[in-house]
């Protein structure tokens, strides 16, 4: 984890973001997100794999994060996954860096 | 009709743990076919979205099985994720972008447009009280052109 120019806290996610893996991810983003005002920045440059239970962690990291004040953010995305957030609509309540 | 150049079938207990092990058999078994990196990734999304709709929604009150079936008839793969559970009521509704039934936090209601994104079809059939079986289809047409740029 580390600071940003932006003073959001950046957590870099790592491996498959499916139904099964969702579950500890969000309780480790909530504990995130209840420490970091401003919101946070999701670094996918690991993230190998994301289906459509990822798109809805973020939606509700987006909604906790908003309901702090702050906003979500992500970077690094891969082509296959930066489809995931167009289809969805994702990018109108996520900002890419 | 075409003959069946390779076929696989795999039963699990529709538990989350096997999403994964699923879409990787999946990947495996098409990837003779010479795929790009990018078509295993769309084909594991697509057999993680099916797998896990059977997982979430199929047996809510008991436990069941999962059926994927798998086959390869010249540069097409074709894949059958069959549960046994207690099928859906109104599948147009189902398929609609962003439908959920609620029953569980934060499903997105994007699985099966997921599935028509990255694959060429999608095709379900569903009996209530009976199962689900959602039919996925694939022609890979890149043979080897990225290992021959590559290489």
């Amino acid at each position: 984890m580390q600071k940003t120019a932006l003073h959001t806290l950046c957590i870099a996610l790592e491996g498959e973001l499916d139904h099964h893996n969702a579950p500890a991810l969000r309780r480790k983003l909530d504990a995130a997100l209840d420490r970091s005002r401003s919101g946070l920045i999701l670094d996918f440059s690991r993230v190998t794999l994301m289906d459509s239970s990822g798109i809805g962690l973020l939606i509700g990291r987006y909604k906790r994060a908003k309901d702090r004040g702050g906003k979500l953010y992500v970077q690094n995305v891969s082509p296959h996954i930066d489809k995931l957030f167009r289809m969805s609509g994702l990018y109108s309540i996520i900002e890419k860096l | 009709m075409q003959t069946t150049d390779n076929y696989m079938e795999l039963t699990f207990p529709a538990h989350s743990q096997n999403e994964a092990f699923a879409r990787v058999c999946a990947a495996a078994f098409a990837a003779r076919l010479d795929c790009t990196i990018d078509e295993l990734t769309d084909i594991k999304t697509a057999i993680s979205e099916a797998v896990t709709n059977a997982i979430v929604h199929a047996y809510p009150a008991r436990s069941g099985k999962v059926l994927l079936r798998g086959s390869i008839n010249g540069n097409t793969v074709r894949f059958e994720i069959q549960d046994f559970g207690c099928g859906i009521e109104n599948i147009e509704q189902a398929m609609q972008p962003f439908f959920s039934t609620g029953n569980s936090a934060e499903r997105s209601g994007m699985g099966f447009t997921v599935m028509q994104s990255f694959m060429d079809t999608v095709a379900v059939h569903s009996q209530p009280g009976q199962g689900t079986v959602v039919r996925l289809e694939k022609t890979i047409l890149s043979q080897n052109t990225e290992c021959l740029i590559h290489a």
